[in-house]
């Protein structure tokens, strides 16, 4: 079947509702995305019907439980062309599996005088856990600059990533800007020297088609919420032997082998880094959001989103007068618009807007170093999705039309 | 007239426009930094006192049209006044906003009711408040 965000808006029941008394326009997947009824009556039937905690029961129903949460790792894993379902270890969200990475691997594997190396528009995710990790180490933090496009400046990569550096963390996608970084010379350099790299996906994996086994990352996190899939499940996958490594991070249920009064030993992968019950209905939702991409294709919602993208640079730019920000090589760049009314203050923007009934996010999107460089408070950004149409574009140009109606007076200055 | 008509109204977009009272004393008697982290708005204020009286005031500070006018006017409703005066405008203001409550305003302040608009809107609420969480600050200091 040929792909038509007609068809696919159907799917999701919120699309249909209004907000504000008119039809809403959804333009904020970037922070987390809509959900199909698919997700939604999988998580209600398992509540319904399939209610019970995981590997514990000898009884029917946890069984199943247990076969539908394992599923959706096998089923996960191969969207993601990992090695094998254990290397995926299921998380709370993204930031908890980058915090993961730093408490684990990073407190057996940082030392005073290492180097970590970040850049200039990474999420506050993927750098707090960073700066947290180098205080206690006091292990020394570097950062790739950007180019005027936002996007990384490679050229000197070989002065920022040296024999010192331990960890590169990068994300595949930005989410201010959708530049979609360039990670083969990082992940060169890394090997030169010995160093891991770790990769934050959030707005990668939802857009683009993954290969583990090709991209070679030695870490890879991201959340189900900004693919389809309910809020309080993430993934960390890193290379087997890394894992293995890693120490468990919390002590509790289903991650030990045996308990004694003064130690314990630790359960295999996956379980070991996965203390406590999980979030077993979001798990089991998670899977369903996998079926539903794969049902689409990932390739096929990448094409739709360039295709809605250059339509939306084409209204914005003919528009006039706005600032936009990222690169305009589509090749490097994913569906998310940042954008600022020299003049006027994103939050007014957004307020205007949400009026109008479009949902479009303002601020500084957890990236202030980013802001900091720009110099500027923050931007308004409208991301994209397989969900969205023209028409949701032709309705955010309607709103900004309104916004500079509104502040007419101040834009003249 | 839709809620953002009201709320972008004439007076407010001038004060964006015109700040009043802009600017930093130096020294000050009583000085306050007031931001709201989760959106950057930010806000200086800096006040000198003779005897009782708000003899200057000056506001600074960078954000959205809503927090940098509602700094405005509190500096211009606010110069000459007495610290009891400013601490009732105050406590209107706030219970205007935040309790729904009807201020009461003189012709004099009537600026100050331009922002009774922004209690509809809950999101833009904290942005209105910001100058006069931070005038609060810097008036409990008084004495101190």
């Amino acid at each position: 079947m040929s792909f038509s965000a007609e068809r696919i808006r159907t799917d999701f029941p919120i699309l249909g509702t209004k907000m504000n008394g008119k039809p809403l326009v959804f333009l904020d997947s970037a922070a987390s995305s809509q959900k199909p009824f698919t997700v939604i009556d999988t998580i209600e039937k398992y509540y319904r019907e399939e209610n019970a905690n995981i590997h514990r029961g000898i009884y029917y129903l946890s069984q199943k439980a247990t076969e539908k949460y394992e599923l959706s790792r096998i089923r996960l894993s191969r969207f993601i062309g990992a090695q094998c379902a254990k290397v995926c270890i299921f998380t709370r969200n993204a930031t908890e599996s980058i915090n993961l990475v730093a408490q684990t691997w990073g407190r057996t594997q940082i030392k005073e005088g290492d180097e970590i190396v970040l850049n200039e528009l990474e999420h506050h995710s993927n750098i707090v856990p960073w700066q947290m990790l180098a205080q206690e180490k006091k292990a020394v933090l570097k950062f790739i600059s950007l180019n005027e496009d936002s996007t990384l400046d490679l050229s000197n990569l070989d002065e920022i990533i040296t024999s010192k550096t331990k960890l590169i963390a990068v994300a595949q996608m930005s989410n201010v800007t959708g530049t979609i970084h360039d990670l083969a010379p990082i992940q060169k350099r890394a090997k030169e020297v010995g160093a891991k790299v770790l990769v934050d996906g959030a707005q990668g994996v939802c857009h683009l088609p993954v290969n583990m086994k090709e991209m070679d990352f030695d870490f890879y996190v991201f959340s189900a919420h900004k693919m389809l899939g309910p809020t309080g499940v993430g993934v960390l996958y890193a290379k087997e032997e890394l894992l293995e490594a890693m120490p468990p991070w919390m002590g509790g249920g289903d991650m030990i082998a045996q308990v004694f009064k003064e130690r314990s030993t630790y359960a295999e992968l996956p379980s070991k880094l996965e203390a406590g019950t999980p979030n077993i209905s979001g798990v089991i939702g998670f899977g369903s959001a996998i079926e539903y991409l794969e049902t689409i294709g990932m390739k096929e919602i990448r094409n739709h989103e360039v295709e809605l993208l250059t339509y939306a640079l084409d209204r914005l730019d003919d528009f006039g007068g706005l600032e936009l920000y990222g690169t305009r090589d589509l090749s490097k760049r994913g569906g998310v618009i940042s954008f600022n009314f020299p003049g006027v203050h994103p939050h007014d923007v957004g307020t205007i807007l949400d009026e109008e009934g479009i949902a479009i996010r303002v601020g500084h999107h957890c990236a202030q170093p980013f802001m900091a460089f720009k110099n500027i408070p923050g931007t308004c950004r409208a991301s994209l999705y397989l969900y969205n149409t023209k028409d949701d574009i032709d309705r955010l140009i309607e709103g900004l039309i309104k916004v500079k109606e509104i502040f007419s007076r101040v834009l003249k200055r | 007239m839709s809620l953002s008509d009201s709320l972008y109204k004439e007076v407010i977009l001038d004060h964006y426009q015109n700040p009043r009272f802009r600017g930093k004393l130096e020294p000050a008697d009583l000085y306050e930094h007031g931001i709201n982290p989760l959106c950057g708005d930010e806000l200086e204020l800096s006040i000198n006192l003779n005897g009782d009286k708000i003899s200057e005031i000056r506001v600074s500070g960078k954000g959205c049209s809503i927090s940098q006018a509602s700094g405005s006017m509190m500096a211009e409703s606010l110069q000459g006044k007495t610290v009891g005066e400013a601490e009732d405008i105050l406590s209107r203001f706030k219970n205007m906003i935040l309790e729904n409550q009807d201020p009461g305003f003189g012709e004099d302040l009537e600026d100050l009711e331009s922002m009774e608009s922004v209690k509809k809107i809950p999101a833009r609420i904290k942005c209105a408040v910001l100058p006069w969480n931070t005038l609060e600050r810097a008036l409990s200091r008084i004495g101190k």
